[in-house]
């Protein structure tokens, strides 16, 4: 009897483990193999280094806990290595996107970049030649701000309507249909939205309107199914209990849902709206069509072609002028500047989410 | 009774239905909650068949009966709050004191105003201190108080709720913070806060342990003073301690429709039931 539960208990606390050591040479001959493979095949940028070191250590440490500890854990080690890797793997486009936008867009990411525009006079131009800094994106930065704050004028209203009326109202073949449209709404390729701003505006205003409003409504048609999906997400998150609540202190649909529903789901609907800016703040293709190219700022969206901060970006690079580098750097400031707006966005949006965020939940 | 143009300190009543009228209650019958003939659809499906039942005021009158008989059901529906759910209607009548709630001119909106209700699981709101919950009903009705008017609203409401003394330091942290049976007791606040004339509670101490339920009971003995309640619960030595009377549904099979078997003094219903179900239900032979 004795000798059957100190069997027992050995197998439990004397289960073997590989020490702290074995698991660091694991690693360690992993990142040999990382580095001396990719060598001797000839190609040993640190790219490769890293997917064969990552591979390698997957295999390792499978093989070894197999043989030290026994299946059980080897399994474990195996989930728990591949499960590991993939987030590395995931996180290196990211990091390595962040920073080489930074790297090669610091360099020009100055006073006359923040303050100036692409309306050069000859003494620029004779400066931009001899290797000098000039011209800015000052334009393209108030075209973003203005486009996409058209957008999300449009954009976000509507799609908190839709999504209040699809959770709080909609029953049976309309709301199945809105629901169904939402969806097709969300695949339309960007392009596509663009073509369709700029006819209705060649249309009204006649051809060759390109104006900052119609890249506006052309970007608000791609942020509206984003915007409905996640707040129908956050609304249908509040507790039914919450409205019954409310019903029964004889509060009015209209105000439960103003009163009650919207402040507990708002934090979700801030995050998702910030996740629509997003999506669509980087948009180029529908710009290109619906607001064109300006050198100059232009703070009217009624009237005048306006430009955004990726179709700065992509002229600066398909038509860098003289000499092309000077392009190239702006087109990389811009896109720094791009990534600083949209980081920026994202902090603001989980400052605001918690400070509205329900208080004291579970 | 309060049946002039006041329903609550404070709340502005909007609607000019009959609600808000003077009616004339002449009939001493006719006080308190009065069901005629009652049967509650989902759709096609009838739940709760052919009710007839009288609910005295100031009177606390408990419902029992096998879970799915329809006592929730029939709750619900003497506020309107069944509605909530699509397809969901009454055949037959509610008074509360001589006002066919179901009437034609009639708002839901200004019936559960009258007719308050706590729930099982306690559900104060998540957005509001412990101070915005008590007031939430006045608030939330675009009520504008004074600010003193509301303090003494909520003192008041806390302590009638026993509340009061646990909470009077931190009325402005979350009512989510509060333990299960305090939150409780903020949401029966919550509920008399508006000074309902009937009070509606759906198993409210099914979610709490015996204090807090013990806590909620003594509760209710109190608030009768001032309110009709009407209690679903489970719990039959709940119903033995603090109902005045006590009806028993009963369902005859799935499908079939919930029944109010019978209803009488509590006394009566736990000792010498004139039904053999209900003998067989209080005395556990059943289900």
């Amino acid at each position: 009897m004795t000798t059957v539960l100190d069997d027992r208990s050995a197998s439990v606390v004397g289960a073997r483990r590989m020490s702290r050591n074995v698991q660091g040479s694991i690693a360690g001959a992993a990142l040999l193999l990382g580095i001396s493979i990719p060598n001797l095949l000839g190609d040993g940028k640190w790219g490769w280094v890293l997917v064969v070191t990552a591979l390698s250590y997957v295999a390792l440490i499978y093989v070894g806990s197999r043989a030290l500890e026994g299946r059980r854990q080897a399994t474990d080690r195996l989930m728990r290595a591949t499960v590991t890797v993939a987030f590395a793997l995931v996180m290196l486009p990211l990091l390595s996107v962040t920073w080489t936008v930074i790297r090669e867009g610091v360099g020009r990411f100055d006073g006359k970049f923040l303050r100036g525009t692409m309306r050069l006079s000859p003494e620029e131009l004779l400066a931009q030649r001899d290797g000098l800094a000039a011209g800015g994106a000052f334009h393209a930065m108030v075209g973003t701000l203005i486009i996409t704050g058209l957008a999300a004028a449009i954009a976000v209203p509507l799609g908190l309507l839709t999504a209040v009326y699809l959770v709080e109202y909609g029953r049976g073949r309309l709301a199945r249909a809105i629901t169904t449209m939402v969806d097709v709404m969300t695949g339309i390729p960007s392009i596509v939205a663009g073509l369709c701003a700029y006819a209705l505006f060649v249309i009204v205003f006649g051809p060759g309107s390109r104006t900052g409003l119609a890249g506006g409504l052309a970007l608000s048609v791609l942020m509206t199914p984003v915007v409905v999906r996640s707040a129908e997400e956050m609304f249908r998150l509040v507790p039914n209990e919450l409205r019954e609540a409310s019903y029964a202190l004889g509060v009015p649909k209209w105000r439960t849902i103003l009163r009650v529903v919207i402040p507990t789901a708002i934090a979700g609907v801030l995050t998702g709206t910030t996740l629509a800016v997003a999506r669509v703040i980087g948009e180029t293709a529908p710009l290109l069509i619906a607001a064109g190219l300006a050198q100059e700022t232009n703070v009217n969206p009624f009237d005048g072609r306006m430009t955004s901060l990726p179709v700065f970006t992509y002229y600066q690079y398909v038509q860098p002028g003289i000499p092309t580098e000077a392009g190239v750097a702006r087109a990389w400031a811009a896109a720094l500047m791009l990534v600083l707006i949209v980081a920026t966005l994202f902090v603001l949006a989980r400052v605001l989410a918690n400070v509205l965020k329900p208080k004291g939940l579970r | 009774m309060m049946l002039s143009g006041q329903i609550t300190r404070g709340i502005p009543v909007t609607n000019d239905s009959r609600l808000s009228e003077p009616s004339q209650v002449d009939d001493h019958a006719e006080r308190g909650v009065v069901v005629a003939g009652l049967n509650i659809f989902y759709g096609d499906f009838l739940a709760v068949a052919d009710v007839d039942m009288h609910i005295q005021s100031k009177s606390i009158t408990a419902l029992i009966g096998p879970s799915g008989c329809g006592k929730s059901t029939f709750l619900r529906s003497l506020n309107r709050m069944h509605e909530v759910i699509d397809g969901a209607r009454v055949e037959g009548s509610v008074r509360l004191d001589g006002v066919d709630l179901y009437g034609s001119e009639v708002d839901p909106v200004a019936v559960r105003r009258r007719v308050g209700m706590v729930f099982q699981r306690p559900n104060p709101f998540p957005t509001m201190s412990i101070y915005d919950n008590v007031v939430a009903g006045i608030r939330l009705n675009s009520g504008k108080l004074r600010r003193a008017e509301t303090n003494e609203i909520v003192e008041r409401s806390l302590r009638g709720a026993n509340l009061w003394e646990e909470v009077k330091d931190r009325l402005d942290q979350p009512g989510s913070g509060l333990s299960g049976g305090q939150q409780q007791r903020l949401c029966i606040a919550r509920a008399t806060a508006v000074e309902p004339d009937v009070l509606l509670m759906d198993e409210p101490c099914s979610a709490l342990d015996p204090i807090s339920t013990l806590a909620i009971e003594q509760l209710m003995l109190e608030l009768k003073q001032n309110f009709t309640i009407v209690i679903v619960t489970h719990n039959m030595q709940q119903a033995a301690r603090v109902s005045d009377r006590t009806g028993f549904f009963n369902i005859a099979g799935t499908g079939k429709p919930g029944r109010l078997i019978e209803i009488d003094e509590t006394k009566r219903i736990f000792s010498n039931p004139a039904q053999q179900a209900t003998q067989d239900y209080v005395t556990g032979r059943f289900g």
